[in-house]
């Protein structure tokens, strides 16, 4: 259903603006990711338009990688909250949902149950995208009840270490000693264990990572999704840098990404038993249908 | 519906369905409501004096009444969830009290904008401190600025009625807003009286979000709310005129609310003796105890009337003014230190100068009827001393 409001009429097609019909034929709606996916990046036009994020943000890079990835962009809705995310989050051609600040995954939680009640049968994924601020501080209690309970849709948090959207203040997820607004003489205590807390608070699939390959970054995605249509919370904690409140020079954003991804954003990707086996039989079958 | 029901109108429902009279407390009455709405989900979360409405709403669900049900981590989840579920195309119900529904309001406040259908209960406490589970319904005060409907139960069978209603006046396609039903902590939550039911074979038809003016973000229509809010967040005229005319939206919706409170509720008010000299108006229990108080006054052949006001938004400006319009003075008795109800009326009415702010009981104290013929006798230039003696 959600794909026929997507493809426009074909007399109707012509008038419509050749950027959304290239969407339309080009992008991923209706189609096998390995046909699309983060490889055709820039080749239709983008899930995610012009967006407000600053210039080099790395935050709007990633969001858009998160588009790229979604195994069911015709079946997905997104929550967002207060935050620079949003903004690009918003300007996607998948349905978003603003609610107040750092209530995502109670929203989530919501929403997914009315889902399933009303679509026993048919997918529809959920995926929370918030910043550090909205997920582990504002959001805490939300984001861990959501996880605690067991529902079953994928959070994503875009730390980038600060409260980018409200002119940079310390946060949650700031490292100890960070000076920011807030914290004029220094954070006193150190980043949120967020990995480990989403853990032990039951998601079955948690990857820590600085977003520096696409594919890789591509894949946690999927697997965030795909386990949590089966079993359980997922959570991916990616570093998504401000450029703008850490002062670092666009040309560097990348070079800052792959050094912290030698530091505290090392690759890390923690599973369940069930998980692992879930993902050796997802991926079994694409790779056959590649094939 | 897994219990076979029988899903007829709610206008059948409240007017034609044969009733039986039932001897139930108020926290019954609300989820008797419940369970013959078709509600999809419940989300709860337990506050003296509501959690009787929320456990007797879980054990509706674990019979089946309801599809889904959970105990959220406090307010401000319960209601985002709500935001959530609503948005998801299925019926929902909650319930809370004062500081509950304090905890909840950004949340709450939030609802009508984002065209969230949904009925909330609210079992009125004192906030504020000293901290207190009394019942004192200065919380209304907070939800009557949100552009929420409110309606105010006096009794039990008030508190079925509307709860029932509430479900159907919150889907209408031009209204699409949350309605709200307060009514008093423990006077009535936890007091038994008589309620009129009908069978609960019988339930409301169930939710169609495919009506809805404003679709649920489901994917299978194109989305229609808010949803690419960039441009409101912005600071230029476009986004300072998204926001206000979707506001001026809300309070139109608000408004349209009332030609439904007509035909389910018999209207915002219940009028008694329109052209008396003295008009007493109250609402929740607050009207029990001036329906009472007119009634000593009749009794003693004085010249007084009584309008009970059922729906607090919208406000029944025109009806009060009709109401009114003879009246030299107009007492409003209240639960609550603030007197909202009084500002209400001075506001609606031409003479605002003739209402008496009172008399008012707060923290959880009784309403005496005596409060009010005090009131009376000075509104009438009798004295009362030697009156009462
Ligand atoms: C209840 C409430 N409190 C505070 C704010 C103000 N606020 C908006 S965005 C934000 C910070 C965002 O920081 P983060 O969540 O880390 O996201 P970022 O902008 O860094 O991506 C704050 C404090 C708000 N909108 N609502
Ligand atoms: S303030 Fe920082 S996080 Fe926000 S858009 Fe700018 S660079 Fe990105």
């Amino acid at each position: 259903m959600s794909l026929n409001y997507m493809i426009p009429a074909s007399k109707f097609k012509r008038y419509l603006p050749k950027d959304y019909v290239e969407l339309v034929d080009y992008g991923p709606f209706g189609k096998e990711y390995s046909e699309v996916g983060t490889k055709n990046m820039g080749k239709y036009k983008e899930l995610v338009e012009e967006h407000p994020m600053c210039s080099g943000c790395w935050m709007a890079y990633y969001i858009k990688i998160i588009f790229a990835a979604l195994p069911n962009p015709e079946d997905t809705v997104t929550i967002g909250t207060a935050g620079c995310g949003r903004l690009a989050i918003s300007q996607a051609a998948v349905p978003f949902i603003y609610g107040n600040y750092g209530d995502q995954n109670a929203m989530a939680s919501g929403i997914t149950r009315a889902f399933r009640l009303r679509f026993p049968d048919k997918q529809k994924d959920v995926i929370t995208i918030a910043g550090d601020g909205g997920m582990m501080d504002i959001g805490f209690s939300m984001t861990m009840h959501a996880w605690f309970r067991g529902e079953k849709f994928t959070t994503i948090m875009l730390d980038n270490e600060v409260y980018g959207n409200t002119g940079g203040q310390e946060s949650g997820m700031s490292v100890r000693g960070a000076v920011l607004k807030m914290s004029p003489k220094g954070k006193n205590f150190g980043k949120m264990p967020a990995m480990q807390l989403a853990i032990t608070a039951g998601c079955v699939y948690v990857v820590k990572m600085s977003p520096t390959n696409i594919n890789k970054a591509a894949k946690a995605i999927r697997r965030a999704i795909f386990a949590a249509r089966e079993l359980g919370p997922t959570f991916i904690h990616a570093y998504t840098s401000c450029n703008i409140e850490y002062s670092i020079p666009t040309p560097d954003v990348f070079r800052d990404a792959k050094e912290k991804e030698k530091g505290r954003f090392a690759f890390e990707e923690f599973m369940t038993d069930e998980a692992k086996e879930l993902f050796t039989v997802v991926e079994a079958k694409k790779k056959k249908k590649v094939s | 519906m897994s219990l076979n029901k029988t899903l007829v109108d709610m206008n059948y429902l409240l007017k034609e369905a044969p009733r039986e009279q039932h001897f139930i407390t108020g926290a019954q009455a609300m989820a008797e409501a419940v369970k013959r709405a078709s509600c999809d989900m419940a989300i709860a979360y337990p506050i003296t004096p509501q959690s009787e409405v929320m456990h007797l709403v879980g054990d509706i669900y674990a019979q089946g009444h309801i599809k889904e049900y959970y105990r959220a981590e406090e307010e401000l989840g319960t209601m985002s969830a709500i935001a959530g579920a609503a948005r998801g195309g299925v019926r929902m119900f909650t319930a809370t009290s004062g500081p509950g529904l304090l905890r909840g309001l950004e949340a709450i406040v939030s609802w009508p904008g984002h065209r969230i259908p949904c009925v909330l209960g609210v079992l009125t406490r004192v906030v504020n401190a000293p901290l207190s589970i009394q019942p004192d319904n200065i919380e209304m005060a907070y939800l009557m600025h949100s552009g929420i409907v409110m309606l105010h139960a006096e009794n039990q069978q008030d508190t079925f009625d509307m709860t029932l209603a509430a479900f159907a006046i919150t889907e209408k396609v031009d209204v699409y807003i949350p309605v709200s039903v307060s009514t008093e902590g423990f006077f009535v939550t936890h007091a038994k009286g008589y309620v009129d039911m009908m069978s609960d074979e019988l339930a409301f038809t169930e939710c169609d979000p495919y009506k809805a003016p404003v679709p649920a973000m489901d994917n299978e229509v194109p989305p229609a709310r808010i949803q690419r809010d960039a441009p409101v967040q912005k600071s230029n005229f476009m986004s300072y005129l998204i926001h206000s005319v979707w506001q001026q939206e809300i309070w139109d919706c608000n408004k349209r609310a009332m030609k439904y409170i007509y035909e389910y509720l018999d209207g915002p008010i219940e009028v008694t003796n329109p052209n008396a000299k003295v008009m007493l108006v109250a609402s929740g229990c607050a009207a029990a105890q001036a329906r009472e108080a007119n009634r000593y006054a009749e009794e003693e052949g004085l010249d007084v009337g009584f309008v009970k006001v059922r729906a607090i938004r919208p406000f029944p400006t025109d009806e009060l003014n009709a109401a009114l319009a003879g009246a030299e003075c107009v007492i409003v008795p209240e639960h609550n230190i603030i007197g909202w109800l009084s500002k209400e009326v001075k506001a609606a009415i031409p003479n605002g100068g003739i209402v008496v702010e009172g008399p008012r009981v707060y923290g959880g104290m009784t309403l005496p009827v005596e409060l009010i013929m005090t009131e009376i006798y000075d509104a009438l230039g009798m004295d009362s001393l030697v009156l009462q003696a």
